[in-house]
């Protein structure tokens, strides 16, 4: 019998879980409009003054997304443990933090891609200054992977609860506030015309932490919550 | 490795344990208490700052020194369930943290108390107050996922994941809470500390968090007791123990 | 690799779920050439004894061996060799039948360019290329059946597999359980309905329902 490689593999879980997503069409775009709904309410709350909309600006995206984010993390491991997928999976010969990898990719490329390809013109929309564009950005690119990898250990233990829903928002969401703190505290720093290279690293390195972390947790807990 | 630990890793030698271990931290616990907190709060000086309202941080800073250590002292546990399969280091854990969440609450509105005479406000957003309300929601978090689950063993092992996840993020969460905090006020508002504290403020200090660690053994003592009677209430020993105490 | 270890030993197995013990001190025996009927009422614990044989969950006291190894140490050498179709078919409702059948292949390392000539046995032909979300219950069964016919794995752990399948699938599968067995594999399986084979070629494990 050939084995696979673990290449093959993350491609074959990376490429499934797309195909399935994409055949979801609809769905796909609700955390997307979440995001947007979410940051339009904002305006509307606080009143429509530049220079307050634009001092929260990067607060109000970052929070936004957090909330998409978390919004469709329930689904991550819940549709493969309800038909029996997951369970294939946590008996196949090939190590699961490669399938945790390519379904987190999976997650990332659908939800993460997304709010940064959107991001720029929600910050139009609250004035955020022209100088913050790349911070804003930057920021999103190397947190939302963050967010995906730290939001799949709830979601994976929290897979066999039902109605897990608030559970795991209640036990990710306070393990979200370092990026947070570092994404919103880049941003501000740019709009002053600083250098933001400090917050960036500190996220970078969040970003590496949790990519090398996160997936054995995921499947630790993947073990543990289906047993 | 753990061959000396065997012995306490069977459900019944380890709930007649801590039953016997129960009185010994209860009594001492009351006894530093009692003596520890009649001395702080009526013999001790009063600050020359900040006048009576300082005698509120001998049950402050002992709850808050508690609520990180127990939170530290739940990680451990779980490492020890998950990594070396120790038995019933999970339910240590489960049993620790509601008693982590609690002292963290207390450390909360003490620090609130406090607060309220020192900078006229109930709550100001400083670096302390604001990772320990963040370690509070961690505590509510284990906990919750504890409960989410109907199998105790299930529900041990995924609280004790949740836990060790959080334990790695404290630091970071501590040192971002920081940094956002001296970049967003200043150190304008900071707690006066207690710089070369006296010695007849030191040693009433020294009672109360010794007492409250003992209170806090005594407790967990009790709640560890409960959770091995709910994991192993099917065994015959709990069902002779039921019998015996209801004869 | 002796031939004197048997391919599945279990030894003092007790499982313990939500407070009630499902067995206590279980042990057994399966070699090469074995079908086994795992049989009792509902609650008895048959899904978690199997749940149990494939490694999924772990005892609660006691050890499964694989060809004398304890299957939690040697757990990638153990799931190469093992075929578990759970409770639930494990087939995605928004993939085609050939594409789910594909996917399962290549992840057991097989070729999934079989995937279609593998429906035929199955009686799913022509029903390749429809989303499986309109396909029935019977069917999704079929289609995770489907890789018994290109499994090399030693150890086939079944949960119900003859739910919603019709008569002669039935047959057809219980020819393929013969087939295996003689080629030197084993054959776990829950089921509600008698086994149509020899009772000499069938063993039996039995659970009983216990309040405590």
């Amino acid at each position: 019998m050939s084995s696979l490689s673990y290449r093959q593999t993350f491609a074959l879980v990376l490429k499934r879980d797309l195909t399935i997503a994409f055949r979801h069409k609809d769905e796909m775009l609700n955390p997307l409009l979440f995001f947007i709904i979410v940051v339009t309410l904002f305006p509307l709350g606080i009143g429509p003054q530049a220079n307050t909309l634009a001092k929260i600006a990067p607060g109000i995206i970052w929070v936004s997304a957090l909330l998409a984010t978390l919004l469709s993390l329930d689904r991550l491991f819940k549709a493969d443990h309800n038909d029996g997928s997951l369970e294939q999976m946590l008996i196949s010969p090939q190590p699961l933090f490669i399938f945790t990898l390519a379904k987190i990719t999976a997650h990332w490329l659908l939800t993460g891609l997304p709010l940064i390809l959107v991001a720029p013109i929600l910050a139009a929309l609250l004035y955020l200054p022209e100088q913050s564009y790349s911070a804003l950005f930057l920021t999103l690119l190397l947190g939302t992977p963050v967010l995906s990898f730290i939001g799949a250990i709830g979601a994976a233990l929290t897979v066999g609860v039902k109605k897990g829903g608030v559970l795991l928002s209640l036990i990710v969401l306070p393990l979200y506030i370092p990026v947070l703190i570092f994404a919103t505290s880049a941003i501000d720093t740019a709009s002053l015309n600083l250098p933001y290279n400090g917050q960036l690293a500190i996220i970078a390195a969040l970003f590496f932490g949790s990519l090398t972390l996160a997936p054995f947790a995921v499947g630790a807990a993947l073990k543990v919550s289906t047993n | 490795m753990w061959k000396w630990l065997h012995p306490y890793a069977n459900p019944e030698v380890s709930y007649h344990f801590a039953g016997k271990l129960k009185p010994w931290l209860g009594w001492a616990s009351a006894l530093l208490l009692t003596v520890g907190l009649i001395w702080a709060l009526l013999f001790a000086p009063a600050d020359y700052q900040q006048g009576e309202s300082f005698r509120i941080f001998y049950i402050h800073v002992p709850s808050a020194i508690l609520s990180m250590s127990i939170y530290l002292a739940m990680a451990i546990a779980a490492l020890s369930s998950l990594v070396w399969q120790v038995r019933l280091a999970d339910a240590s854990a489960a049993a620790l943290a509601p008693i982590g969440a609690v002292f963290t609450a207390i450390a909360l509105l003490t620090g609130a108390a406090w607060g309220k005479p020192m900078w006229g406000t109930w709550w100001v957003w400083d670096a302390r107050l604001t990772s320990e309300l963040i370690l509070l929601f961690l505590y509510l978090g284990v906990i919750a996922l504890h409960n989410a689950f109907d199998d105790k063993q299930m529900a041990g092992k995924a609280a004790g994941i949740l836990a060790l996840v959080g334990v790695i993020n404290l630091p970071i969460i501590k040192y971002s809470v920081e940094w956002w905090n001296t970049l967003h006020q200043g150190a304008t508002v900071s707690k006066l500390g207690a710089p070369a504290m006296a010695s007849e403020m030191y040693w009433p200090f020294v009672l109360c968090f010794l007492g409250f660690g003992l209170l806090v053994g005594a407790v967990a003592c009790v709640r560890f007791q409960t959770e091995i009677i709910t994991r192993n209430k099917m065994r015959p020993w709990v069902r002779n123990l039921v019998t015996s105490e209801v004869n | 690799m002796s031939n004197s270890s048997p391919l599945v030993q279990a030894e003092h197995l007790t499982c313990v779920r939500e407070d009630r013990i499902l067995f206590d001190q279980l042990s057994f025996a399966i070699n090469a050439g074995d079908i086994v009927q795992v049989e009792g009422p509902n609650g008895a614990g048959k899904t978690s004894l199997l749940r149990l044989l494939a490694g999924l969950s772990q005892p609660y006291e006691g050890s499964i061996s694989y060809i004398g190894k304890p299957i939690v140490q040697y757990a990638e050498r153990y799931h190469q060799d093992l075929l578990y179709l759970g409770h639930m078919p494990g087939v995605k409702a928004e993939l085609s039948a050939q594409e789910n059948l594909a996917f399962n292949l290549a992840m057991a390392g097989g070729d999934s360019s079989l995937a279609e000539d593998t429906l035929a046995k199955v009686n799913l032909l022509g029903f390749e290329d429809v989303t499986a979300s309109h396909l029935s219950a019977g069917q999704h069964r079929r289609i995770a059946l489907a890789r018994l016919w290109q499994s090399n794995a030693k150890v086939w752990i079944l949960d119900e597999p003859f739910t919603a399948i019709d008569k002669q699938g039935v047959t057809a599968l219980e020819k393929l359980f013969v087939e295996h067995a003689q080629n030197g594999g084993c054959v776990i399986l829950t089921t509600h309905q008698d086994l149509a084979l020899p009772e000499n070629m069938v063993k039996k494990i039995t659970l009983a329902y216990r309040l405590f």
